[in-house]
């Protein structure tokens, strides 16, 4: 078991908080953005059969969560080798 | 074979099932009743989260809602918010709490607002969502018993119960657990299997993700552009377009969803079940995976039964069916109430369109679309067998989730850490077993008489999660400057304000006569509807928290030190240097 220097812990809690809000605005993005406040101008794009908007609040939006989740699994296992705090 | 007595044999056989993992997974400590242990593997537990998720509104309501409740677009709120939820969980809230790792949400609160106060208002929280929540599921579980086996509604409800009882009392997370793999396996093939015969039969592509945006089988017309074509030309606004109610109500309804599923009690305390702080983040990433596989596919079940609908009704333009020669999977159907159609025009036809003085068919309900599909499709009589033991599954799986929550809400939060600190494991164990017992019996009582409100519920434990638990998780992780008064405080008054907005929309308790303030109209605030008004409480409650907070000094040096302990995922943070 290793011991973090509070300063340690500050600068890993601060990568973490980075990295959420990158991964959160993206969240936001697919979402409430792309799915809901932009819709109407992403309708205007047609991918096969689907309007774009109307693709990402029924289905976009679903695949680029678990792609956001998986994502940051990986990028905090990085993170916690990093400063020592993985669980074996 | 009777498609009833087939539908007993396919019932039958997963009930057993449930039995016999309910005997192998018994629970011999309060670490595997609370946890199962806390060793289930992320993958296992992904599978059980999802099964645990998805309700009997997820299963057989959804794709109706969409697809003809909320006309297409606007249905989008539901899936983007009962996913996005996951990734919030996955980031801001389940590796925290597992790093914290005890039994329940109300022992968190408890411990970071140093307060038996606070642990008790996070207990009451816990009981009024996961009750509303819970009454709903012992309604599908008897509706469900009563359409496909045609028992009375009682006798399903009082079947549903005799088996939660079983394993729940005594395998407790345990036995829970490992039975809802079973479940998600049983559900998620019956929701899959008809929509992609459908599919097929529809578009020629099997995978109805994809075919809800692929051209008609034969055809160069796009499916979702003939939806909308025909639902114009009856009437109707456009599918792909159409929203609920406004931009900002869809926006605040989405909202809502996700942050009330990020504070729902019974799916938080299934991360507690995992080894590792990185298993808890894995696991949140595998029950969306899981859960994906039903919600991609609902928005392709709503729009192309509904097609089928419109296309049976009006097989070619003018030409609507004679009212004699309508399916037989319409007449049975109508027997249940979720279908009646009254010919108004006395033309012998059946004419569908979205003006009420002329539309005919006068009652069609959500749940028709999941229920209906197989015979649709006419698709045999196992696959219907199926989708009746996949609505039981679904709603099972949830009603054991949330019966859970609430008994150890009960027997830990209240007996063990409140009110009789000194009883034993063994004694708190028994406790926890007769929790359970009484919240099966409540939740049946509930269920077979279910007041004014069960139409609403919902809706509404969403709501009262969103305005209460999860505000105050989110600032014990991210803030260790909110105090016992503003957490307290906060949960009060942000549940307190959507209470306020639902039962004056609804009657106080849903009693429509107890309406108050009538004269404040509609959805007055900016046009929310009741149902999307969680995510305001829950600013509210932040506000108000963090109001407070400022005026109330500090939290205590020893939640400071908890609050920079569960950051990490192990190891431990040193202590300053003594001055």
């Amino acid at each position: 078991m290793s011991e973090l220097s509070e300063a340690q812990a500050k600068e890993y809690w601060k990568r973490n908080r980075n990295l959420m809000i990158r991964l959160m605005i993206i969240w936001f993005v697919v979402s409430f953005g792309c799915g809901i406040l932009w819709v109407d101008t992403l309708n205007l794009i047609q991918v096969g059969g689907y309007k774009l908007g109307f693709w990402f609040a029924q289905q976009g939006a679903i695949f680029v969560f678990i792609g956001l989740i998986f994502y940051y699994v990986v990028a905090m296992a990085r993170l916690d080798r990093e400063f020592g705090v993985e669980e074996d | 074979m009777e498609l009833a007595t087939i539908t007993y044999i396919v019932v039958g056989l997963t009930f057993a099932v449930y039995m016999a993992i309910a005997i192998a997974a018994r629970a011999g400590s309060t670490q595997e009743f609370y946890v199962a242990g806390g060793g289930i593997h992320p993958v296992a537990n992904g599978m059980a989260t999802a099964a645990d998720w998805m309700s009997a509104a997820s299963f057989i309501s959804m794709a109706g809602l969409i697809g003809i409740s909320y006309n297409g677009y606007g249905g989008s709120v539901f899936l983007m918010g009962w996913t996005g939820g996951y990734v919030i969980l996955a980031m801001l809230v389940a590796p925290y709490l597992r790093k914290y790792g005890k039994f329940t949400v109300p022992e968190f609160i408890g411990d970071r607002y140093y307060s038996d106060t606070a642990r008790v208002v996070a207990v009451i929280c816990l009981i009024l969502c996961s009750v509303t929540y819970v009454i709903g599921q012992m309604k599908g579980i008897g509706v469900a018993f009563s359409r496909f086996l045609e028992t009375d509604y009682e006798t399903g409800l009082y079947t549903g119960m005799i088996i939660v009882f079983f394993y729940a009392v005594l395998g407790g997370m345990k036995g829970i657990t490992y039975t809802q793999i079973a479940q998600y396996v049983v559900l998620i093939l019956a929701y899959t299997v008809p929509a992609i015969f459908i599919s097929f039969q529809l578009t020629g592509n099997p995978i109805p993700q994809l075919g809800l945006g692929s051209t008609l089988a034969g055809s160069d017309t796009f499916l979702l552009d003939k939806l909308d074509r025909v639902l114009l030309e009856t009437g109707f606004k456009e599918y792909t377009t159409s929203v609920r109610l406004s931009t900002l109500n869809m926006f605040a309804y989405t909202a809502s969803l996700m942050i009330g599923t990020a504070g729902l009690p019974h799916v938080i305390i299934r991360f507690f079940t995992v080894p590792k702080v990185r298993d808890a983040r894995k696991s949140a990433g595998y029950a969306l995976v899981f859960i994906a596989i039903l919600y991609t596919t609902a928005p392709a079940v709503a729009a192309m039964a509904r097609l089928n609908i419109m296309q049976t009704i009006e097989p070619s333009p003018g030409q609507h069916v004679l009212i004699e020669e309508r399916p037989q999977w319409f007449k049975n159907w109508e027997q249940t109430g979720l279908l009646a159609i009254q010919d108004k025009n006395a033309d012998g036809r059946l004419q569908y369109v979205a003006d009420p003085q002329r539309n005919e068919l006068i009652k069609l309900d959500n749940d028709i679309l999941v229920l209906a599909n197989p015979e649709i499709a006419q698709l045999p009589n196992w696959i219907i067998a199926l989708v009746a033991a996949g609505g039981l599954a679904a709603a099972l799986s949830t009603a054991a989730g949330l019966l859970l929550a609430i008994s150890s809400a009960i027997s830990h939060d209240l007996l063990k850490s409140t009110f009789y600190p000194s009883i034993s494991e063994k004694m708190e164990l028994n406790a926890s077993r007769c929790a359970m017992g009484l919240a099966v019996l409540g939740a049946g009582y509930l269920g077979l008489n279910p007041p004014g409100f069960a139409a609403g519920t919902v809706a509404l434990a969403f709501g009262l999660a969103a305005a209460s638990i999860f505000p105050a998780l989110m600032m014990g992780i991210f803030s260790s400057r909110v105090t016992r008064e503003g957490a307290i405080s906060g949960m009060v008054v942000g549940l307190g304000v959507t209470l306020f907005y639902v039962f004056q929309h609804k009657g106080v308790m849903f009693v429509a006569e107890w309406q108050f303030l009538p004269g404040l109209g509609k959805n007055w605030f900016f046009g929310i509807e009741p149902n999307a008004f969680g995510c305001i409480g829950a600013a509210v409650n932040f506000i108000v928290a963090l109001g407070v907070s400022r005026v109330t000094g500090e939290p205590p040096e020893h939640v400071r030190r908890l609050v920079q302990e569960i950051r990490i995922p192990a190891g431990s943070v040193a202590a300053p240097a003594q001055h």
